[in-house]
């Protein structure tokens, strides 16, 4: 009767305050989500360009700053929704300390937008010489339409580090072990590309078939290396009790486990073959559905792995 | 000078004075700890001890709450105490996910992170800490580490071998150490959390109040409400004229 004697040796709760449960919740994998697309069509972009004309790519001048506004302010916006004190957001800038990503990262992505509304602005003028004729802000951006090129490389530049530091984020939460640095970095490298070209991937009808194709490598590469990446946490990263502890909410089954096998499957498996059909058929609608799920699947996955550590009891 | 905290668990006989002084002496809101004794029972029935584990803010010396704090409103003070400056505090919660201690709470009133400061403001009058005051059996010890005559480095000393900090291997180098724990009582993973076992699973507020600090959108309101008619005072001005009557209402 050894087995029962186990609870012997266990030691049993009988009398605390509830866990305060989960903290950053979809505001946060929102927050993250968002900023995979904003930072990733800049780098994908920029991939484009260096690959082909920009004749073959004809509106991405400024659809890739418009797709990159736009999910940058839903970034910002839930990043300033999720604070329990919105309006003293303007602390970071006028007290920052500078060793928390936090502060870094919301320094750099303040720039990052900004340079980001300067090249919407003029590619979007640019491209629309009839709009707003006598506006001077569309006057002036067409006279600066050099500024664009001049200003893209720091852009791209920096696209990097802001789309990196939501891991240096993770990485400073020392109470959540399940994050840890060299994976979350490359976590949201993927997530950028993924994002990034799932995002072009919807303004493309349009382009050459060789630069689709490439959009659609870039979609496959980062949707097989985010899987596998997941895969090596989920299966092999029991390095640390507290991480295995919280592995077991996915491994366990429940709403996390169907979340995360969703996301798995939706978002990476069936986006990967999706888009390696499409390399070779060129076929835009099935691209396009390969990118919804692509982008719904990384949701998914975020959300599990940014809410699970956080249901772990740290004392 | 540097501050820390010394429990006896040996001592403690889980009367949880302490938590009680904590949330008076603060103003801790219901449902939010500073302080807080956890029981653990370890054994099978009837061969079965009971340990009392008070938990609070550890007061690391490389703090990852002050660290990852965007504003500096969690800070060191010169005598080594991790303080929070909640004017400051932008309610980002980033301190809550770095603290490997689950030390540090969102106070549901101000919006703000919250948790022990060893009193401060007490220490700053030459006061010891609230905790430490109430303790019956003096189960908390409180003093200067540095200085090697404090009662606190003396107890430390005569307990070597048997003096503990909570999760060493996250090298926050605590200023809090126990006597007398284990891994039973002492690392959260050891233990079964069973449901039913907690005070004040839920936190409710009263409709016809309201809680202005409560939902997202109420966030971006709250500088433009306020509590000005919801404090006592309220009570004395309340229009009983405007409402029904009490027998009116079904009383006697």
């Amino acid at each position: 009767m050894v087995e029962h004697g186990i609870h012997a040796t266990q030691a049993v709760v009988t009398l605390d305050v509830a866990l305060p449960g989960i903290i950053w919740g979809w505001m946060i994998t929102l927050n993250m989500w968002a900023k995979s697309v904003g930072t990733g069509v800049i780098i994908v972009g920029a991939f484009l360009l260096y690959r082909h004309k920009k004749d073959e790519m004809p509106n991405l001048r400024w659809t890739m700053p418009l797709i990159s506004f736009v999910f940058l302010n839903i970034f910002l916006l839930f990043t300033l929704t999720d604070l329990h004190q919105p309006y003293r957001m303007v602390n970071i800038f006028l007290h920052p300390h500078w060793t928390s990503a936090i502060t870094v990262g919301a320094w750099m992505a303040s720039l990052f937008t900004a340079l980001v509304t300067i090249l919407l602005v003029i590619g979007f003028f640019d491209a629309h010489p009839n709009i707003r004729k006598n506006c001077a802000l569309a006057n002036a951006a067409r006279a600066n339409s050099g500024l664009y090129e001049k200003l893209f490389p720091f852009v791209v530049f920096l696209a990097f580090p802001v789309t990196m530091y939501t891991a240096i984020i993770m990485a400073e939460s020392s109470a959540r072990e399940l994050w840890q640095t060299p994976a979350e970095v490359m976590q949201m490298i993927w997530a950028a590309l993924l994002a990034g070209s799932a995002g072009l991937i919807f303004v493309s009808g349009k382009w050459s078939t060789e630069a689709r194709r490439d959009l659609a490598l870039v979609l496959a590469i980062s949707t097989l290396f985010s899987f596998l990446m997941y895969m090596g946490e989920y299966f092999f990263s029991f390095k640390s009790a507290e991480a295995e502890a919280t592995l077991a909410y996915v491994h366990a089954g429940g709403e996390y486990n169907t979340e995360f096998w969703f996301g798995m499957v939706l978002g990476f498996i069936v986006p990967f073959f999706l888009a390696v059909s499409s390399m070779k058929s060129d076929n835009k609608t099935l691209l396009r559905f390969a990118a919804l799920l692509a982008l719904i699947g990384l949701y998914m996955a975020k959300d599990v792995w940014l809410k699970i550590p956080q249901m772990l009891p740290l004392s | 000078m540097k501050l820390g905290f010394l429990v006896d668990l040996n001592l403690c006989m889980g009367c949880k004075g302490c938590e009680v002084a904590c949330k008076v002496e603060n103003e801790v809101p219901l449902g939010s700890w500073r302080l807080r004794v956890k029981y653990i029972d370890i054994g099978t029935f009837p061969d079965t001890s009971r340990s009392f584990t008070p938990l609070r803010c550890n007061h690391c010396e490389s703090a990852p709450c002050e660290r990852i704090c965007p504003v500096s409103a969690l800070h060191y003070l010169e005598n080594g105490i991790v303080n929070v400056d909640s004017a400051r505090c932008i309610g980002c919660a980033g301190c809550m996910m770095a603290c490997p201690y689950g030390a540090i709470y969102m106070d549901p009133e101000t919006n703000t992170a919250d948790k022990c400061t060893y009193c401060a403001h007490r220490i700053e009058s030459g006061m010891m800490p609230a905790c430490v005051v109430v303790c019956p059996v003096q189960a908390n010890i409180f003093g200067d580490v540095e200085d090697d005559t404090s009662h606190i480095s003396q107890y430390i000393m005569e307990h070597q071998g048997a003096v503990q900090v909570r999760k060493p291997e996250k090298n926050t180098e605590p200023k809090h150490y126990y006597v007398g724990g284990g891994t039973q009582t002492l690392d959260p993973l050891a233990q079964q959390r069973l449901e039913g076992y907690n005070l004040f699973n839920n936190i409710t507020h009263l409709e016809h109040v309201g809680d202005p600090h409560h939902g997202v959108i109420d966030r971006f309101l709250a500088p433009f409400t306020s509590h000005e008619h919801l404090d006592n005072k309220s009570f004395v001005d309340f229009d009983n004229n405007a409402h029904e009557s009490h027998e009116e209402e079904g009383g006697y």
